[in-house]
């Protein structure tokens, strides 16, 4: 057991990073805290994994997932770059073979997977709203100064239903401090806060989806078991949730990035050493035209490795040179 | 007089043709972007639809420049966009602009009524003239959505990536040098031609995804987040479902030179779901996504602006289409968002998913056989 599967999904609550052997079995799982700063929270999780590692450890392929996979891939070399969505939806498939829904809620993006003979067939994502994601649940906790890991096993004691308005996070505010005045207990109120966010989860995302089980619910929130009551209560079904409901999408990637040696047998893994290079991102506004795109330029060691921002393609495309925008050039390209 | 106009896609070029054709004063406005999406949002109600917003900062834009006159086009249906004209000029009246709006209904029971808001806009021109620009200008619109439905084409089966971006960001680039309707088409035919001679690969047959929902908000690209660009680089070719002169055809030509002529294609497709008009393009929406799916089509994406009421109807209708037909739908809905991570991850997921189903579909085929 020397060798194994990178998979890292760089999430914008979280950043997940798993090694899985060729029997899809966690070797390694860690789970950081993005904090906003996804570079840095990276190189320290890759150096943490790396002491963590027998030595000689080799990584036969990455794989990369997570609204940040882009910035990652650039970092690590990956041979995998996947959207969340078919991240998500392979590691439930590979865990529950016959799985039908995938519900899944992270920090600021709840989405419906619907799978259908070991497919992905449908998908919803949440849209202008986060009403229905982690973000709402953190802000309530909060606000109630309950620490988010005992959410769901406070409102496991409620005795009597607290109906809470989930539409939107900010009159479910409104509500909840109306119920509180009036003295109902905190259970009842949180248990009503787990309700009101499946049912914002279901009549948004399900909307007009057939909701079959097998379903599997995972994301972090999977851990908040008053959602999981919530999710079998409204629904009438059962909920499953995998051993490593909080890395799925890591794990997904890793399967993919499995699935990619084994067709190419290669790499392009940069190695563990990639934590002792210094990145950095600038970004500038191209005065090329009224479009006035906001471009990023993403440096390792001084060299510019990479573009992107801009809507014509003209910094996308210029050759990688190396060599970074300076004042003068970015007038002289418009 | 100084005449300006709203953005929408690619619809200034004609309107330029037009009115410089008749040797009116005309000022465009900047393309949109950030601060047109600050200015218009500061000024406008906070529920307005973002239409509404952002052609408030296309405006105050002009306005700055000297233009003194809004040309804009009505709507009948029952949709907000009908008041569009009145409540803008009422929001820039409180603003402190005196500002002339014309506004162009489409033609319905009288030709009095149509014609009087704009006789002002064409005193002093002979109807011959007249004649003879508006054709000229409404070849502009036909060929300039000719142009940019070629680049629709081309992307995602150009050799060398973002070639196809790089022509069209320069004939954008030269429209504007240029006067006139004669002058513009000359450019659109170069461009055309050298949109032809991009190398691109023969034998591709890549996805297809048709592009249905409010007509604005598919139109102008800014809104869009550049949803066709997007999807072109992903390797997918688009279809869109409507276009200015699509509109033109069906709001104008058809009403004024046809009238007995009134159900079409979209309209007959679109009748065991909405058989009548929900306002806006609702019924249109669930038409072309039917036509879509007949004609073959991978996938369908709708995309509307927050709090859209026809398309909001189109879009309840839309889960039974995607049971009885089979084709995949995803909705987008559009605001004053401008980070464009999450907006990628659906696009990609959406044609990573049809990707998928067909490569299983066709790995089943085989085992068939």
């Amino acid at each position: 057991m020397y060798s194994g599967y990178l998979g890292v999904d760089v999430g914008s609550v979280s950043i997940n990073l798993i090694v899985m052997d060729d029997d899809n079995q966690v070797i390694e799982k860690l789970y950081l805290r993005t904090e906003g700063k996804p570079i840095l929270m990276l190189k320290h999780g890759l150096n943490l994994l790396h002491k963590r590692l027998p030595a000689g450890f080799k990584i036969l392929s990455v794989g990369v997932t997570g609204s940040g996979r882009n910035l990652a891939s650039l970092m690590l070399g990956a041979d995998v770059v996947k959207n969340e969505i078919t991240a998500h939806g392979v590691a439930a498939i590979t865990f529950v073979p016959d799985v039908k829904t995938v519900l899944e809620i992270g920090g600021q993006d709840s989405k419906i997977i619907i799978i259908r003979d070991g497919v992905i067939v449908d998908f919803a994502m949440n849209t202008v709203c986060a009403a229905g994601t982690g973000s709402f649940l953190d802000r309530q906790a909060s606000r109630l100064n309950v620490p988010i890991e005992e959410f769901g096993i406070k409102a496991l004691k409620s005795t009597t239903p607290v109906r809470i308005a989930g539409r939107c996070a900010v009159f479910a505010e409104s509500d909840m401090i109306h119920k509180q005045q009036l003295g109902y207990n905190e259970e009842d109120i949180i248990n009503g806060l787990c309700e009101a966010l499946v049912r914002n989860f279901i009549n948004n995302l399900g909307k007009g989806k057939e909701i079959i089980e097998p379903i599997v619910f995972q994301g972090g929130v999977a851990a908040n078991v008053g959602i999981k009551r919530a999710f079998e209560k409204l629904l009438e079904k059962e909920i499953y949730i995998p051993k490593n409901f909080d890395v799925m999408g890591a794990i997904g990637v890793a399967i993919l990035a499995k699935e990619h040696y084994e067709k190419t047998g290669h790499t392009s893994f940069k190695g563990f050493d990639v934590a002792d290079i210094n990145y950095k991102t600038k970004s500038f506004e191209c005065g090329g035209c009224e479009n006035i795109c906001e471009v990023v330029q993403f440096i390792a060691d001084d060299k510019v490795v990479a573009r992107w921002g801009d809507r014509c393609g003209k910094w996308s495309n210029m050759s990688k040179d190396g060599v970074e925008a300076k004042e003068g050039e970015k007038k002289a390209m418009a | 007089m100084k005449i300006t106009f709203p953005h929408m896609g690619n619809t200034y070029i004609a309107a330029k043709a037009f009115f410089e054709g008749l040797g009116m004063d005309v000022v465009i406005p900047k393309p949109c972007n950030k601060s047109t999406l600050e200015i218009g949002t500061k000024c406008s109600p906070e529920s307005a639809c973002l239409p509404l917003k952002v052609n408030l900062g296309n405006y105050l834009d002009c306005i700055e420049r000297g233009a003194d006159t809004v040309i804009l086009s009505g709507s009948c249906g029952p949709c907000r966009f009908g008041y569009y004209g009145i409540v803008q000029k009422e929001i820039l009246k409180d603003m402190g602009y005196d500002i002339d709006f014309i506004i162009i209904d489409p033609l319905q029971d009288s030709l009095k009524r149509f014609l009087q808001p704009i006789k002002k806009l064409f005193t002093g021109h002979s109807l011959a003239k007249i004649y003879k620009v508006g054709r000229a200008a409404f070849q502009v619109v036909k060929e300039i959505d000719e142009l940019e439905y070629m680049t629709f084409k081309i992307r995602p089966r150009e050799k060398r990536k973002y070639e196809t971006d790089t022509v069209y960001a320069d004939f954008k680039r030269e429209v504007l040098k240029v006067t006139g309707p004669y002058e513009i088409l000359d450019v659109i035919r170069k461009y055309k031609q050298k949109l032809l001679s991009i190398d691109i690969h023969r034998g591709l047959n890549p996805l297809k995804i048709g592009i249905v929902g409010e007509i604005y908000t598919i139109i102008e690209p800014y809104v869009n987040l550049n949803v066709e660009q997007k999807l072109g680089n992903m390797g997918v070719e688009v279809d869109r479902s409507l276009s200015i002169s699509r509109w033109i055809d069906d709001n104008v030509t058809r009403r004024f030179f046809r009238p007995g002529h009134r159900e079409n294609e979209v309209e007959r497709a679109a009748k065991p779901y909405i058989p009548l008009c929900v306002g806006g393009h609702g019924r249109e929406c669930v038409g072309h996504t039917l036509l879509y799916s007949r004609k073959g089509y991978d996938g369908i994406i709708q995309i509307l602006p927050f709090g859209c009421m026809p398309e909001i109807v189109a879009e309840s209708v839309l889960p039974t289409i995607r049971k009885d037909t089979g084709i995949p739908i995803m909705t987008l809905v559009v605001d004053e968002l401008t980070g464009e991570t999450g907006y990628n991850t659906r696009l990609e997921a959406f044609v990573d998913m049809i990707l998928r189903k067909k490569e299983r579909s066709k790995s089943k085929c085989t085992v068939d056989i």
